[in-house]
């Protein structure tokens, strides 16, 4: 089962012809993912030789998708371009957009989330800035590394991407149903809530890892969720406890504004809601371990 | 990226919100001047990024040329919270003020978009009023796509309760502060007070504006904002050098691959460090995914700059970048050091993990420098990355 994606996903890259995107798609082909075309207007009609594999581009989104009938786009757009082509995405009513761009304008990941949703959120975001998801043996829609670890039953969302595969990594032997990154930005599209609902309802995942850090409120939110909604048992994480106030920390979104968005805050509220949260992210892969051997 | 008072009061004025005129200053000769053109009278405001201002004795009105020249004396130099006065601003001194409002526009994370805050009950601190009168502020959704029209206003305007006497004034304002807000790509845009004055005016009398620092490659002159005399000296040559770095106050250098990662770094240092004598991290340093070995050499060349820093965490997942790559960059980057004369004393402390751990692992063992430590878990590097430091 897993979330959002699987070996029936159909995925198309935008921004496929670009060095990141080459690099990217290639590696994502040899993890098993069915990519069936590229994006670009001024390649329309050309394909692309990926070991083999030949992968068409496409003029649009639009076009990619009455021709492949592709339910994935993964974006590698460089910032300036990538509210374009989100809109353009949500405009083709893709059922799912992978923003994996870093380094996007506030005012233009706003601007493209407020599209989404005027035009009644048919199209799920994932990011911006973050390593997109993954389910392991199935399909890979991103950069995460595909050979960190091996399909399992253990779901992972996390606004970080290093600390996604640092958690992959120490639970690799059991191995996980789905892995979302969600992104550090101030303005994302899938939250830690949505990722959360879809495990609870997600048949192969009997245990979610959550990973947040400093800044907004989002952790906080969730862990309301979790209370509410969530009977799955949940490990959490939190980075940033020695974070300074007003200093960012690489992510945009990772910022304390005065007494707003401290991972200590973040940290009780996960545990108020019965979430076991470790101190470092091995100590958390460890609570995971003890929570699954029961 | 916070700005000035000068500088918000200048966008501002740029994207028609009224204000009054002014210029800034470091030097207290050069308020003589200033202070004859705006007509003899002057108000002398401290240049400072921290609230709280005038309560510190940040503000002055001057009566005379020569007074305002005294009171720039008095003001420059003077320590509030923490930041040294650089600047005044030499500002007209504003007519008989009659009431004072608040409005501003900012990123409302929750809920995904922008948001005007708006209240009659302005000249204080924005904080305290939402904390005690929470009534008295109005906050509105704005849409990113739709913005801010002079309907938009008026409906922002009715929500808090403006008398009508200024509702059409203070509208016309929000229209020009949101334009502010977009076309400079910014974070947030505030006017605290906005002043009806007694000509039934009314004026953007002090504002803060925060810009986003993603929208530079459309915002070329928002480099000339920053203010680099304030920053930190190692922060600013990471920056010269592409390098995100922040300076903290601890002992251990850390190198590290992805924010996330790091920022768990410092964590994991700081709790080792309460078994050895309090010994904290000295900075955040982010080398990004794929770091070649000059990038690794540059941030080892901050690093090892600072003072403080007695020992060096280099901890890395390899992802995508493959860990042969960092071992190679860091070997390198210390010959590199080497060879321009540096003489490295300082222990790293070295965790690979993940893509091509092994081979890089080995790299390291073979090149056997007598500096480099390898420990392969993070909380286990760490601990020693502490020791080493707290043993200096």
């Amino acid at each position: 089962m897993a979330i959002f994606l699987n070996k029936d996903s159909k995925v198309i890259v935008q921004g496929m012809t670009g060095a990141t995107g080459m690099k990217h798609t290639k590696l994502m082909l040899g993890d098993g993912t069915n990519i069936v075309g590229g994006v670009n207007p001024r390649k329309a009609g050309t394909s692309v030789d990926f070991d083999g594999t030949e992968v068409p581009v496409f003029g649009s989104v639009k076009e990619a998708m009455e021709k492949t009938g592709a339910n994935v786009s993964v974006l590698f757009v460089p910032p300036a371009f990538a509210k374009a082509a989100v809109v353009e995405a949500i405009d083709a009513e893709i059922p799912l957009a992978v923003v994996i761009t870093e380094g996007i304008a506030v005012h233009d990941s706003a601007a493209f989330w407020a599209y989404a949703k005027a035009k009644g959120n048919k199209t799920r975001i994932i990011g911006p800035n973050c390593p997109g998801l993954i389910t392991p043996g199935q399909s890979n829609a991103g950069i995460i590394p595909g050979d960190i670890t091996k399909p399992g039953r253990i779901g992972l969302v996390s606004k970080s991407g290093t600390l996604t595969y640092q958690m992959m990594y120490e639970l690799r032997d059991i191995g996980f149903s789905s892995a979302v990154g969600i992104g550090g930005d101030p303005v994302i599209g899938t939250t830690h809530i949505d990722a959360l609902k879809a495990f609870q309802d997600d048949p192969d995942t009997d245990l979610i890892v959550m990973i947040g850090e400093i800044g907004g409120d989002a952790e906080e939110r969730a862990a309301d969720f979790i209370k509410e909604h969530v009977t799955k048992p949940v490990v959490g994480y939190v980075a940033g406890f020695t974070a300074p106030e007003g200093k960012t920390m690489g992510h945009a979104g990772a910022i304390v504004s005065g007494s707003s968005g401290t991972a200590q805050a973040k940290k009780e509220a996960l545990e108020a809601a019965g979430v076991k949260v470790g101190k470092t992210p091995s100590e958390t892969a460890l609570l995971a371990r003890e929570i699954l051997a029961g | 990226m916070d700005l000035f008072e000068y500088q918000a009061r200048d966008l501002f004025a740029k994207h028609g919100v009224p204000v009054l005129a002014g210029e800034v200053i470091d030097t207290p000769e050069a308020a003589r001047e200033v202070t004859e053109r705006l007509g003899g009278r002057s108000v002398v405001k401290a240049q400072v990024k921290v609230g709280g201002r005038g309560k510190a004795g940040g503000v002055k009105l001057a009566d005379s040329p020569d007074d305002a020249v005294e009171k720039s004396r008095q003001i420059l130099g003077m320590d509030i919270k923490g930041h040294t006065v650089h600047k005044v601003m030499i500002a007209e001194t504003a007519p008989e003020i009659a009431e004072e409002y608040y409005v501003s526009y900012l990123l409302d994370r929750t809920n995904r978009t922008f948001l005007a805050m708006a209240s009659v009950e302005g000249g204080m601190d924005i904080e305290e009023v939402a904390a005690t009168k929470p009534e008295a502020l109005a906050k509105v959704p704005v849409d990113a796509n739709e913005g801010v029209t002079k309907e938009k206003a008026q409906e922002i305007v009715a929500q808090a309760k403006f008398p009508a006497e200024v509702a059409d004034k203070v509208a016309d304002v929000l229209v020009t502060l949101w334009q502010t807000f977009i076309k400079e790509d910014a974070l947030l845009v505030e006017v605290n007070p906005l002043a009806k004055v007694a000509s039934g005016d009314v004026l953007a009398l002090d504002g803060k504006v925060s810009l986003d620092a993603n929208a530079e490659f459309r915002q070329p002159e928002h480099a000339a904002l920053e203010d680099k005399a304030a920053a930190n000296p190692l922060e600013a040559a990471a920056k010269a050098k592409g390098l995100n770095y922040v300076k903290l106050d601890g002992q251990v250098g850390i190198i590290g691959n992805g924010a996330g990662l790091v920022m768990s770094t410092l964590d994991v240092v700081a709790y080792a460090g309460e078994k050895h004598g309090g010994v904290k991290p000295a900075n955040f340093l982010d080398i990004g995914g794929g770091a070649s070995a000059e990038v690794m050499a540059n941030g080892l060349e901050i690093i090892l700059g600072d003072p403080d820093v007695k020992s060096v965490f280099v901890n890395v997942f390899g992802g995508i970048t493959a860990c042969d790559e960092v071992a190679n960059g860091i070997v390198q980057a210390l010959e590199l050091l080497k060879s321009k004369g540096e003489n490295v004393t300082k222990p790293l402390v070295v965790r690979l993990d993940g893509n091509n751990a092994e081979l890089g692992r080995k790299i390291l063992s073979d090149a056997n420098h007598p500096l480099v430590q390898r420990v392969d878990t993070m909380d286990g590097a760490a601990d020693k990355a502490a020791e080493l430091a707290a043993a200096k």
